[in-house]
This record gives structure tokens, sequence and C-alpha cells, in this order.
């Protein structure tokens, strides 16, 4: 069997087995859970160990007829940039699972079965290189997180879940829209019906409708990313959603925005991704989602909903790397894809860690956390600094790769984004500082346990996966060079022939020259 | 041709003399049988013999037309027509058939209505719509119209006891008469412009007419007006909430599922292959009654609290989205009605056929209240709706994203590109009212209803009915070849 279509149906065939056990059974089950997300986690293994670098197609290739007369067929397979992702989706599974341990004592067999469910859906749309595939997987996704946030979420979980749902959905159809229109033009031009991504490529697609394509597909991608100003059913749904939810949530589900721009958008479209006034307008947008984001993160009260917000300013630089179309802010777009998941992921696992213990999110309730719980402390430091970029962690390489990226294609916007940084930084330190630094403030503090072993274990990959990208990013970045490079070539042909006669620059120096810079910078 | 009844004339009417045969039979038989709930079980094989007899007939017809590879088959001086769309619905209505008369069982019982000749009008009324299906001849058509009518209007005030069905049956009647009135109008008005009652020779004698012809324009306004009121498509919808919510519950399901179905067929016979040189008169009349049933519909769903009405409303709006695939008109939207129409069958039925599994004595077990934590008591049922609903809105892997896929591709295809921006807004509306179920079966607190056991015939019912949603969402190359071959040539 094809490693790919392993690892993709490995959780359906976990679930099928989970399906098995009887629902008294709580403890069996989330053994069980645990279990199949290691095994899922565990079928990303092959992959990673048969992927080939050098290769900038898609590799482990699967190809099988679906419904012929749709045009729509099982075709599968993986780049650099979608199976960076694929990975964060099996890791992010196994920390989500293990830390609903104890946080979910209802309905228990059900949760364990939404989360395996959505673990199809997320890989599925990494995965997929037909467009109706693709989209099938995207929908699926919508279903698990509606439940996980309707039954398990908070005070305003059943506003928050149609909210979500409402919201993605009439992205989704629009998009839908922009999908058919690709086929039927395929149709008409080459007289095959079909959605596989390669063909469509070959499309000569007069300008107005690329344009119309373009905003058809980008109301789907930037009401997931989610970007300013279709990012108002985020906070809701982040903060009313389960821990694992909004782990989930943070560390994938908004990827599959950014992802779509990218497998999507700029290579299906290129002239009207290259356009001036798009150009113009996702990136102003880009800018005000970082900026915007950041300034309602400083007025927040609530702790859940403060890291909810600070998603909308980072999702800001991974659309501002990629609008800026060049390989450094494209490369650093996706690295701070994978790094957002990564510490976001571990804030929303701080904030569950207290809101299992104090059962309140208000950051006034708390303060001086660090008095009773150092471990915590320490944890919670991590997640922060990786946050806010600090060198030797992975929020620099990705931060400071899209603003060389950004810096690039246009001066001003770097700098406007540059501000988002420091303010990214004020916010999150000043969120420590509140929560765990000075005295402690309220008695019902004081008597609070330290991080548990199994939270450690479940804090543990994230903390280990942000120090390896944030010492040795060069791995990750030569996975995505070739990948990245063909979307560029696409967008911008000529692009790397223009530079390689420039004298300073090699043949393949721009997405190699990230990974030496983000040395030295370490080393700072 | 021949003035006596042919061998040709037989083949082409075979599943309709059958249908009326066991229909007939039924109502005969029931008054000789026990009235004791055993021996009515007789009926219920009867009327499925009946169909088993009728689908032979018309499994026969698809054969010949499948191995002798001709088009179409005529009888009775073309007055009717044998071709892969009459086929294509025919099997629709018999598969609509045979599953409300195998849900209709525990209903009619809990009711304490369950009367014998329940069966034979099921079969009656399909015997009506095979002729809206076959016919190509105007009288035939009306014929068919009205047969199939006055059944429904017998089934819909079925339950003799309650008010409420009374009530519907008399407004179904009431405006269910006039909208024939107009029907008839337009008939009659085809049959002064061209001088002949059959569709082929109606085109021929209608397309040298100028396109502003007012009388042309009048004769097509009312007969539309007609056709569309059988669909229950706004504005001529208001019959369709009052009806659905009155009637017994098994009827609901076959009047949205079969009855629309059927009236779609002669819309689309008689505009595309009548009425096609004049589409520049049709094609804005059907863009308005589709503006207007998407937006009533869907908006009026919103607010109901009834699951019945909610799915009358909701039945509206998809009459609207099946309307699309005539005004794109193409072969992807013709195709996209007939697959979009079977599913519909499918995953409405199945819906209805949970509200009546879970129906209880002396408890309506219509509101959507009644469903709240219905996971908990029964999660086979709360399974089996959300699958439903997911379909119902469009979701992918479910039955109903093939249809909308259709209707949505032709529209781009088609260039009518606004028109498909409205209709997926409308998408993304109808999740709020089929989530609002949703809602309350999962995330809602438990209700005090008891937990419900589908007896026999519901449990085949949902078997039918749930492998036909999930099937056809996930293999969809069958039915989508068996639709393509339903195209009108």
């Amino acid at each position: 069997m094809n490693p790919l279509s392993l690892a993709l149906w490995t959780p359906l065939a976990c679930l099928v087995v989970l399906l098995a056990i009887p629902a008294s059974q709580k403890t069996a089950i989330k053994v069980w859970a645990n279990a199949a997300a290691l095994l899922g986690a565990a079928a990303m293994l092959p992959l990673l160990a048969g992927f080939d670098k050098s290769n900038g197609g898609f590799q482990f290739v699967e190809r099988a007829p679906w419904a012929p007369s749709l045009g729509v067929q099982y075709y599968i397979g993986v780049d650099g940039i979608s199976l960076l992702l694929m990975a964060l989706t099996a890791v992010t599974a196994v920390v989500a699972t293990l830390s609903s341990w104890n946080a979910i004592e209802d309905r228990v067999k059900q949760y364990y079965a939404m989360l395996l469910l959505l673990q199809v859906g997320m890989l599925g749309v990494f995965a997929s290189l037909d467009f109706i595939l693709f989209y099938v997987f995207w929908e699926l996704v919508l279903v698990p997180m509606y439940f996980l946030i309707g039954v398990w979420g908070g005070p305003r979980k059943l506003y928050a879940a149609i909210k979500f749902f409402l919201y993605t959905l009439t992205g989704s159809v629009l998009m839908l829209l922009g999908i058919l229109t690709l086929f039927f033009q395929h149709w008409t031009q080459f007289g095959t019906p079909t959605f596989e991504i390669d063909a469509l490529l070959r499309l000569a697609m007069p300008f107005w409708m690329q344009q119309w394509v373009f905003w058809a597909l980008f109301i789907g991608f930037a009401i997931k990313v989610p970007m300013f100003p279709f990012h108002t059913w985020l906070p809701d749904a982040h903060t009313e959603a389960p821990t694992a939810g909004s782990v989930i949530l943070a560390a994938v589900l908004l990827k599959m925005g950014t992802y779509g721009f990218l497998r999507f958008s700029l290579p299906l479209l290129p002239e009207a991704s290259i356009d001036r006034t798009i150009v113009q307008v996702l990136v102003g947008l880009s800018i005000t989602g970082i900026l915007y984001g950041a300034l309602v993160c400083l007025m927040q009260k609530d702790w859940k909903r403060l890291v909810a917000y600070s998603s909308v300013s980072h999702l800001g630089f991974c659309t501002l790397g990629i609008f800026s179309l060049n390989p450094n802010g494209i490369a650093g777009s996706v690295i701070q894809q994978l790094n957002h998941g990564i510490s976001t992921g571990m804030l929303f696992l701080v904030v569950g860690v207290m809101y299992e213990r104090r059962h309140t999110r208000e950051i006034s309730e708390y303060g001086g956390l660090a008095h009773r719980m150092p471990l915590f402390a320490t944890v919670f430091a991590f997640a922060v600094l990786s946050s806010a970029g600090l060198p030797l962690l992975n929020g620099f390489v990705g931060e400071f790769t899209i603003l060389q990226g950004a810096f690039e294609a246009n001066r001003f916007s770097a700098a406007l984004a540059v501000v988002g940084v420091i303010l990214g930084a004020a916010y999150l330190l000043w969120l420590y500082q509140r929560t765990t630094l000075g005295q402690i403030t309220n008695m019902k503090n004081n008597l609070l346990p330290d991080l548990s072993l199994r939270e450690l274990v479940v804090f543990a990959p994230f903390i280990v996966w942000a120090f390896s990208i944030g010492l040795y990013s060069k791995p990750y970045f030569e996975m995505i060079e070739r990948p990245v490079a063909r979307i560029v070539e696409r967008v911008r042909p000529g692009y790397f022939q223009d530079r390689s006669q420039a004298p300073a620059l090699a043949e393949l120096a721009p997405p190699a020259a990230p990974a030496t810079r983000r040395e030295a910078g370490g080393s700072r | 041709m021949s003035p006596y009844f042919t061998a040709a004339d037989q083949f082409a009417v075979n599943p309709a003399l059958l249908l009326a045969l066991f229909g007939c039979g039924i109502l005969l038989l029931d008054f000789f049988i026990q009235p004791n709930p055993k021996s009515k079980r007789l009926l219920i094989f009867l009327a499925l013999a009946g169909e088993a007899f009728a689908a032979g007939a018309l499994l026969r017809q698809y054969k010949l037309i499948d191995e002798q590879a001709v088009v179409a088959l005529r009888g009775f001086s073309g007055s009717l027509i044998v071709d892969g769309f009459s086929i294509f619905f025919n099997a629709l209505f018999a598969a609509a058939a045979v599953l409300v008369v195998l849900i209709s069982y525990r209903y009619l019982e809990v009711e304490g209505e369950h009367n014998g000749e329940f069966y034979g009008l099921v079969l009656l009324a399909q015997c009506g719509m095979y002729f809206l299906a076959s016919g190509t001849e105007l009288v035939t058509i009306f014929i068919g119209i009205e047969l199939m009518a006055v059944t429904f209007y017998v089934l819909v005030g079925f339950l003799r006891g309650d008010r409420r069905s009374n009530e519907a049956a008399m407004k179904y009647l009431l405006l269910g008469a006039f909208s024939s009135g107009f029907l008839a109008y337009g008939f009659s008005l085809l049959y002064a412009l061209s001088g002949s009652t059959r569709l082929d020779q109606i085109a021929t004698a209608l397309a040298q007419r100028p396109a502003a012809d007012p009388l042309l324009i009048l004769a097509l306004a009312t007969t539309m007006v007609g056709l569309l009121f059988k669909i229950g498509a706004a504005p001529f919808h208001m019959w369709a909430p009052d009806a659905y919510e009155g009637a017994p519950t098994p009827v609901t399901a076959y009047l949205s599922v079969a009855s629309k179905a059927a009236s779609v067929a002669v819309l689309v016979r008689v505009l595309m292959s009548t009425l096609g040189a004049h589409r520049i008169n049709w094609e804005p009349l059907l863009a308005v009654a589709v503006l207007l049933s998407l937006t009533i519909g869907n908006f009026s769903a919103l607010t109901q609290t009834n699951m019945k009405r909610l799915l009358a409303y909701s039945s509206i709006s998809h009459a609207g989205y099946v309307l699309l695939g005539l005004i794109a008109g193409n072969r992807t939207g013709l195709t996209g009605i007939a697959v979009y129409l079977l599913v519909y069958t499918f995953m409405n039925t199945g819906a209805f056929l949970v509200l009546i599994s879970l129906r209880q004595k002396g408890l309506t077990g219509d509101d959507i209240d009644d469903l709240n934590g219905l996971i908990h008591r029964s999660p086979g049922h709360a399974l089996l709706m959300a699958l439903f609903l997911l379909s119902l809105a469009g979701i992918p892997p479910t039955a109903g994203f093939i249809g909308k896929y259709y209707i949505f591709l032709s529209l781009v295809e088609t260039g009518h590109f606004a028109l498909a921006i409205v209709a997926a807004l409308y998408v993304a509306i109808s999740i709020y009212y089929y989530f609002r179920i949703v809602r309350a079966m999962f995330l809602n607190e438990a209700g005090q209803l008891p937990a419900a056991v589908p007896g026999l015939g519901a449990s085949l019912g949902f078997l039918l009915t749930a492998a036909g949603t999930l099937a056809i969402g996930l293999f969809p190359e069958p039915i989508v070849r068996f639709a393509g071959s339903s195209l009108l040539r």
C-alpha cells in the first residue's frame, strides 16, 4: 500500500476500532485514542524517511478513478510543504488527544471519534491533488469541529459552533464556484473533465476570469486563515472550543487557508496573483490583520481570547509572506505556519492547564503563578518566547524570513510588519507578567498543583520541536526549497534567471540563503 | 397508424396499467378482509407486489431501449413515449412509492387510521405520475396530473379525525383546483395556437411564431403557473407548508418527493422540447420563480419550530435549486435535475422517516424541541437524521453534494454567475436551520420522550434511504450515468 494512503487512512481505521469499544469503557477508549494518535504519527515516519528533498514535484503519488463522469479522482501526493503540514497535523493530534485525558469526562467515545474524524479530514486536505477531493476533505473537517465546539465547549459554545460553521461554509461554497469555473475552463480548452491540479495548471485563462476565480477562492481561504476582516468567527470559536479543539484549530485548521493560497491560488492563477491591485489589497489586509490583531490582544482581559487574537496577528505574517511573492517570503510563510502551530498550540495548552485548575480565563484572576507552579512558569515562558519570536526558538526563524521577503517586495509594508513584531512581544510578555510574575494576589491560586507528568509529556513534543527549528532550521528550508521555487517560478517566470545574473547570488541562493543567515542570527 | 390497441401501445402503458390494476385491487380487497392489523399486512404485500410487477415492466422497457439502441418508443399515436427520461423518472417514483409503503404501516397504526385504501391510493398516485413522465400529449398529461392530484387530496386528508389533516386537505384541494384551472387554460391556449395536442406538433407549430406573440406568452405563463404550483415553487407555494404539516407524515414525504419530481418532469419536457425555441420568454419567468423560491423557502425555514413545516419550506428552496438546472438548460443542468431529484428522494424521505419512527402514541413528536437530546435516547435515529440533514444541506461526501455540484456546474457553464453566487450563499443560510435540528439532537439536553424502536418496515426504509444517501455521495458513478441516459434528445 502507498505509504501516503496508509498515513491518510490510519485514523479512519482507528476510528472504526474505537466505535467497537463500548461507551462505558472510558479508560479503554482513552487508551485506544492515544494509541491511535501515536499510530497516526508513526504512519508519518515512512513518508518523512522516504521523502526526496531534491525532487520538487509530488511524491508518494497515488491515483485511482473515483467518479470519472464527474472528472473526480482519488489522487493524492505530497511535496515538502504539504508533508510538513501533515507532520504538524499528526503531532498536534497526539498532543490534543493526550491533553484531553482529564479535561473530557462527558461523552468520551463521541469526543475521541470526532478527533479522529477531524484528523482524517485535515490530512486529506493536505494530501489531495484533486480539487474536488480537496473540497470533500475541506468540508469533512467542519462537521467534527462543529461538534467539538458545540458539545464540549465553553459557555457560549452553541453560538460559537454555528458561527464557525456558517462562516467557513459561506467561504467554501463560493470557493466551489471558483473550482467549477476552473473545471469548466479545462473542459472547454482540452475536452477532458478533470479536477487534478497538474492538468488545471495548463489552463490559459483570460485575465478577468482569473480575477474572478481568484476572488472566489480568496473568500474560501481568507475566511479559513482568517484574514482581516473575515476573522470575527475566530475569537469565538477558539475561546469556546475545548482545549484540544483550540489547539487543533490554531495549529492545523487555520493552515488549511494559507495552504490553499500556496497550492491553488498562486500556481493556478499566476496572473491574478501578481496583479498589482490584488497584491496591494492582500498585503494591506495582512498588515491590517497583524496590527489590528496585536492591538486587540493588548486590550484583552480574557486569557484565551488574547491567544485567539494573537493568531489573527500571526497569520497576518503568513499571508504577508505569501504575497511578497518571492522565495524568502513564501518559505518563511511555510515555516511560520509550522511555528504558529507549535507556539500557539502551546499557548492554548497553557490556558487549558490553568482552566482545568481554576475554571476561569480572566487574566486578572491570576498573578504570581510562578511561585506555586515553577514548572508551569517555565513551559509557559517557552511558549511565550517562541510565539514572540525570540532568537534560538522557532518563531524568530519564520518571522525573520518573512520580513526579509516583505522587505524585498515593499519596504514600507515590511516596516509596518516590524511594528507588529514589537507589539507581539509586548502583549505576550505583558500577559506573562500579569499571570505568572509578581506576588500571588488571589488566594485561590495558592494551592494550585504544578504540572503533572502527563501534562509535561503533552508539552514535550512542541517544546522539542520549537528548539529544533530554532537551532537548526536548515532541513526544513531544504524540504520546502524546491516546491517554493516552483511556485515562485510559476507566478513570476524568470525570477531566478534574473537573480542568477546578479553577481552576489548563486543559482539557488535565495531559498538557501535564509538558512545560513538563520544560524548567524541564532548565535548572535 | 393503427387505430387499434397495438402491442406497442400496451408496452408503453404496461407499468401504469399494472399500478392501476393493483391499486384498484387493493381498494376492492379492503372490503373483504378482516379489519385487523394482521390482515392489513396482506395489503402491504400486495402493494409491494404491484410495485414489483410495475418495476419489472419498467425494466423491460429499459432493456428494450438499451438493446435496440433506439432513442424512444411511442404508443397511442404519439401520446405516450418510452425514453430514457420517462424511465428514469418512473424509477424515481417507484423508489418513492416503495419507501412510502414501507414506512406508512406503523404511522397509520399509531394514528388509528390504518385503512387499506391508503396503499391503493399510493399506487394510483404513482399511476398518475407515470403519465406525467411519459405523456407527450396535453390531454394525457392533464389526466395524469389530475389523477395524481386527486389521490393526493385524499391522502393529505387521510387522518379523518385530525382537524389539521382535514384543513390541509381542504386548502390543498381548493388551491390545487385553482391551479389546475390555470393549467387547463394554458393547455387550451397551446392547442389554440398550434391546432394539436401533441407536444412534438405543438413545438413545430410554435417555432414559427414570433417570440413577442402575446397569446404565446399568455399560454406559456399560465402553463408555468399551473406546473410551478404542483412543484411547490414560490410564489405558488402557499399551500405547501399547511399541506405538509397537516398531512400524515408518509404522505408529506411522498408529496414532497414524488409529486414534485413528476411535475418537474412535465415542466422540463414542455419547456425544453416543446417551448425550447421560446426560451427567451420563459427563462426570465423561471428565474423570478427560482429567486423567490430560494429566498422565501430559506428565510421562512429559519424561524420554524415544527419539523414538518421546516422541511416544507426547505422543500420550496430545493425546488428552486432543481429549477436552476432548467435555467441553465444544458446537458449538465438536465442531468443535474435528474440527479438532484433522485438524491432528494432518498434524503428527504429519510428525514421524514426519522420523524415517523420517533412518533409515539399521544405525542405529536413533530417539534424541533421533541428531538432534544436525541443522541442520548436513540443514537441511531440521531445519526441518521444528521446524515440526511447534511445531505440536504449539500455537504460532501453525502449525496446532496452531487446534486448541488451539477446544478452549480451547469450555472457556471452557461455563464449564470450571479444566480450561481446567490444560490451558493443560500446554501450557507440553509445550514443554519438544518443545524438547528442537529443542535437540538446533539447539543441540547435530553427531553422527556421515551426511546423509539423502529419496526421492520422502518428499518428497511432506513436501510434504503441511508444507503442511497451515502452510496450516491461516495460512489456517484452509476447513478450519474443512469441520470445521463435520461437526457431528452
